[in-house]
């Protein structure tokens, strides 16, 4: 009863602020919000494996772009006739949208995991850097192929797609990404997978089937870098290869290690920072990157553990201490 | 517990500035804002630099004739980076007309950016002027969207007509940037034509740009007996290629587009690039009064010679600033429409759609790249001219007209 | 057979130098479990100081091997100096922090060396003046090397070889070795640790300083953004090799040089990149630990 509540509430508040957003936002901030939240799902799900796990992925760019062309490329080949068959029986244009976009995001993210089962193979005989290293590999092969498979319109990029991705979408991924992370790292699964993390040997020990889990990590973790992916393509509707570089990967490792390994709130508040920082750097012009890349290393001196450290955000908590008192 | 009070006041300074930085929007006085946005960080940033010069001496130019203004508003430029990455043009031309309320936008140089932002611009109606976006399918997205620049199919058609017509070559190589669509698309219509007109391509090699070492695909071409080799990049990488290929005894011309001109290219490459030739908007030695008052000006400010993309954006910027005036006489009234003041109402969207129209209708514009005509797709027409590498000079050898 | 030849000699050119960058990736690495991304671009930085001394000191009219000697000195002085200033600034502080903490610091100070270049030296490519002029070399069979190729065979072995006796010969090459295997107890025998990681990233800066140099010698286009790319390969090449092993990165850095000039060759050039990195995962899959590291068992 109550998770049906929650999740008639969560879909409820997301097309309230789906409508009121363009009321409140120039387009501009709503795109920065929506980057914002393709930026948490990237993160949140690179934190199961880089920060619940322990393994060190460096390829995280790739899954998205697995998931990206791979949505995209069935949106404009059998999504879209979908949608003009569906409009035909009288259907109205949003649900039949809506219901492709679902089914292309599916299907990215199940291609992008079958690529995660594939990198997590190898995670069984390689550790840390050695397994940073495959999958920075993986990702920079992945932008190769697309750079040079002229189906997915290589160099020249992948102009038209639909663009049906919109806040309601991106803020239902960002739901279900965290919610599948809380109820994980409050699950038996969960608590294996820290246990490989803190120490392999003796998660091993006390029989914990350490290889079974980590590729689960990297399957769910690439899942959701491939609906992000998915989202990215529809709400941009163009995609290029060099969108999918190993800066991005970067990027997505910073907001994890920033938000605190292993902490969910800590990569949502990360991503959303580090999405911000630069757009709110602008006025300063040339030293943008600057002043960016100073701010991350004085964060990471400061606060090496993160933001958060290993913690959660707890609201309740923070509720109860501005105001102690009341119950 | 320290260390959490120590967040505190930073993560407040975050958010004051996010607050600041999102508050100042607009501005008071009415004036005129056109949006530019390019990649001036990041591996092209010496393209968006070009372009943010051509532009500004195109500004420089209107302060010292006209104070800067136009029917009677201020022109302002706002120049937004995009780290040549596609998402982050799409976000910087949202942020332009969105925040700046710009009533026109200039760029970008890669296509791939361009076709990243142009359907934003095209949804808002803001007349959006690519320079130097090469790609066919970047106008296509919409009405509202022009490139001062001729396209891939027609530079293509002149570097082949060239090589088989003038040159009477037979077997040519080809050495492209699978990396660049530019380089891409202009290796690819060069095949085309090349064969159509009875060549034979005999080899097809690549590299990356950003690449240091191409021995190993000259090599490859060097076995295949080549007559010339067609090298559609930029000049950040021909200099290094024509170095090398002497080097490993290569001694054929090799053929370019417009991404070689650059002083850089001659500076890089040296003697090795005598006796190549390369197709482009202008050549330095066309005693034009306007190509040469603009070559005077731009080496006056910047210290070098422009490249090819610096004299289109400056093309483009005075494109802009030429329709605008024409508006102003033509109709004082819908041309308010353009002012900050009127962003967002239905003053400006009726101004920027009989912008639309008079940018569409350029015809014979004297522009330092050639004389300017925007057909029906709204991309320019203008001849091209076949620019040869003599003793380390740039001589002028033919011109090609579309 | 001819051509093969020639791909093989540009291989091992190319081959050398990432070597030399990935000695110092590897150097760190073994006393501080970093990878130091900002190490390639300590490379750019070392091309872009000899560029600016080579025009201070008047070589670009007058080439001598004298002069040239003093660019490459002075760059890799330079380089040294913003070794030191990196690990004291950025990652002492961040020494006792995980590794990972470490590792975005590195990130960090990598993406502000490219920017500051970019601000400072402008993002347009930069001629390197030709130091030491160029002459081809008949190798007999058509094959033909260049002298600056020669050039930077030879610095390249010489420094090699001159590490190789600070590591294994001198005090301080020994404390190197103690410090790798255990911070603490080296620190016990009365090491300073402290001074031996700034040795070790002034020597590492200055091999990539060299590496930047020869590189520029041969290929003269410098930019702020070139250390990426030749940074990453290296990189790769360090791990490929077993890192933390300095033999290793010789034959890593060999290794791939060679397998990207004969996948160019033979193969695609326009899958160079994913060949070198498919290549790199099957040698990763057969031995974990890269050709000459060895596989530890953890200890319980």
């Amino acid at each position: 009863m109550k998770r049906a509540a929650w999740l008639f509430g969560t879909l409820a508040g997301l097309l309230l602020l789906d409508v009121l957003l363009p009321r409140l936002l120039n387009p501009y901030l709503r795109q920065v919000a929506v980057l914002c939240g393709i930026n948490v799902i990237l993160a949140v799900s690179l934190n199961l494996i880089n920060g619940f796990t322990g393994q060190f992925s460096i390829g995280h760019a790739g899954f998205m772009a697995i998931g990206a062309y791979g949505s995209a490329m069935f949106s404009l080949h059998v999504g879209e006739r979908w949608v003009s068959a569906l409009a035909g029986l009288g259907i109205p244009a949003v649900i039949a949208a809506g219901f492709a976009l679902f089914v292309a995001l599916l299907l990215g993210g199940v291609l992008a995991a079958i690529a995660g089962y594939l990198v997590g193979l190898p995670s069984l005989r390689l550790r840390g850097d050695y397994l940073a290293i495959v999958t920075l590999g993986f990702g920079e092969i992945i932008r190769v192929l697309i750079t040079n498979i002229d189906a997915v319109g290589a160099s020249r990029g992948l102009p038209g797609i639909p663009p049906w991705a919109n806040f309601f979408w991106v803020g239902l991924g960002v739901a279900a990404a965290i919610v599948l992370s809380v109820h994980l790292a409050r699950s038996t699964h969960g608590r294996a997978l820290f246990a490989i993390r803190d120490d392999e040997v003796a998660a091993e020990a006390l029989g914990v089937d350490t290889t079974s889990y980590k590729v689960l990590a990297f399957v769910i973790g690439a899942f959701f870098a491939g609906i992000a992916g998915g989202l990215f393509a529809h709400y941009l509707s163009y995609l290029n290869p060099n969108s999918f570089t190993f800066i991005k990967s970067i990027e997505v490792i910073a907001m994890v290690v920033l938000g605190g390994m292993g902490s969910i709130t800590g990569s949502v508040i990360a991503a959303i920072l580090l999405t911000i920082l630069p757009e709110v750097l602008r006025p300063v012009k040339d030293l943008r990157m600057i002043i960016y890349s100073l701010m991350l290393v004085i964060l990471m001196i400061t606060r090496p553990q993160g933001l958060l450290g290993d913690r959660e955000l707890n609201l309740r908590r923070l509720w109860r201490r501005a105001a102690p008192g009341t119950p | 517990m320290t260390s959490r009070i120590r967040l505190r006041p930073a993560l407040g300074g975050v958010l004051a500035i996010t607050l600041l930085a999102l508050g100042c929007g607009g501005s008071t006085q009415d004036e005129l804002v056109i949006g530019e946005y390019g990649s001036l960080s990041g591996n092209d940033a010496t393209f968006g630099q070009s372009t943010k010069n051509g532009v500004e001496l195109a500004l420089d130019e209107l302060k010292a004739a006209k104070d800067g203004k136009i029917g009677g508003l201020r022109v302002r430029i706002v120049v937004e980076d995009d780290q040549g990455r596609p998402e982050e043009a799409a976000t910087a031309v949202q942020k332009l007309i969105n925040q700046d309320r710009v009533c026109a936008v200039l760029g970008e140089v890669a296509s791939s950016r361009s076709l990243a932002a142009a359907p934003i611009s095209q949804a808002a109606g803001v007349p959006m002027i690519s320079p130097s976006s090469t790609n066919p399918r970047v106008t296509q997205v919409g009405d509202y969207i022009f490139r001062m620049c001729f396209i891939d199919p027609f530079q293509g058609t002149v570097m082949a007509k060239f090589a088989a017509q003038n040159l009477g070559l037979k077997r040519v190589a080809i050495l492209k940037d699978v990396r660049n669509d530019y380089s891409v698309g202009l290796a690819q219509f060069y095949a085309d034509a090349f064969v159509k007109l009875g060549g034979q391509i005999v080899g097809e090699q690549a590299y990356s740009a950003g690449d240091q070492d191409f021995r190993a695909q000259l090599t490859n071409v060097k076995g295949k007996n080549p007559q010339a080799i067609f090298v559609p990049g930029y000049y950040t990488e021909v200099g290094l290629i024509a170095r090398q290929a002497r080097e490993l005894g290569i001694t054929v011309p090799l053929l370019g587009g417009d991404g070689w001109e650059s002083d850089q290219l001659l500076e890089i490459g040296g003697p090795a690039l005598n006796g190549c030739y390369y197709s482009n908007h202008f050549s330095v030695d066309n005693p034009d009064p306007r190509l040469q008052s603009f070559l005077k000006a731009y080496r006056a400010k910047y210290g070098a010679d422009p490249d090819a993309i610096g004299g289109l954006a400056y093309d483009a910027a005075n494109v802009l600033f030429l329709s605008m005036d024409k508006l102003a006489t033509e109709n004082a009234e819908t041309f308010k429409g353009l002012g900050s003041a009127a962003a967002g109402s239905d003053a400006r969207r009726a101004a920027t759609t009989r912008l639309r129209e008079i940018i569409a209708s350029t015809r014979d514009y004297p522009g330092v790249t050639g004389t300017i005509t925007l057909d029906a797709n709204r991309n320019a027409r203008k001849p091209a001219v076949v620019i040869e590498i003599k003793d380390g000079k740039k001589v002028y050898n033919t011109t090609i007209n579309p | 057979m001819a051509e093969f030849f020639q791909q093989l000699v540009n291989g091992i050119t190319w081959g050398s130098v990432y070597a030399l960058i990935a000695l110092g990736y590897t150097m760190v690495y073994g006393i501080l479990k970093l990878i130091n991304f900002a190490h390639g671009d300590v490379y750019m930085l070392g091309a872009f100081f000899a560029y600016y001394s080579a025009r201070w000191l008047g070589v670009a009219e007058h080439p001598t091997p004298l002069h040239a000697l003093g660019v490459l000195l002075l760059a890799m002085a330079g380089c040294a100096v913003v070794g030191i200033v990196i690990e004291r600034a950025a990652y002492k502080p961040v020494r006792r922090s995980s590794r990972l903490a470490a590792l975005i610091t590195a990130i960090g100070v990598s993406l502000l060396l490219e920017n500051a270049g970019i601000l400072i030296f402008g993002p347009d490519p930069k001629f390197f003046p030709q130091i030491i002029p160029s002459t081809n070399i008949a190798l007999g069979g058509g094959v033909t090397i260049s002298n600056q190729q020669v050039i930077i065979l030879v610095v390249s072995v010489v420094l090699m070889i001159g590490l190789r006796f600070i590591v294994l010969k001198t005090r301080v090459g020994k404390a190197m070795q103690a410090v790798s295997h255990n911070h603490t107890a080296a620190a016990l025998m009365g090491i300073s640790v402290d001074r031996i990681i700034t040795f070790t990233f002034m020597i590492g800066s200055m091999l990539a300083a060299a590496a930047g140099v020869l590189v520029a010698l041969q290929n003269p286009k410098i930019e702020p953004l070139m250390g990426i790319m030749p940074g990453l390969k290296a990189f790769v090449a360090a791990v490929l090799g077993g890192i933390g092993n300095i033999p290793g990165a010789v034959i890593g850095g060999l290794i791939m040089g060679i397998a990207e000039v004969m996948v160019v060759g033979y193969l695609s050039p326009t899958y160079r990149d994913a060949i070198a990195f498919v290549l790199l995962i099957v040698i990763l899959l057969v031995r974990p630990a890269g050709i000459l590291g060895r596989n530890v068992a953890e200890k319980v």
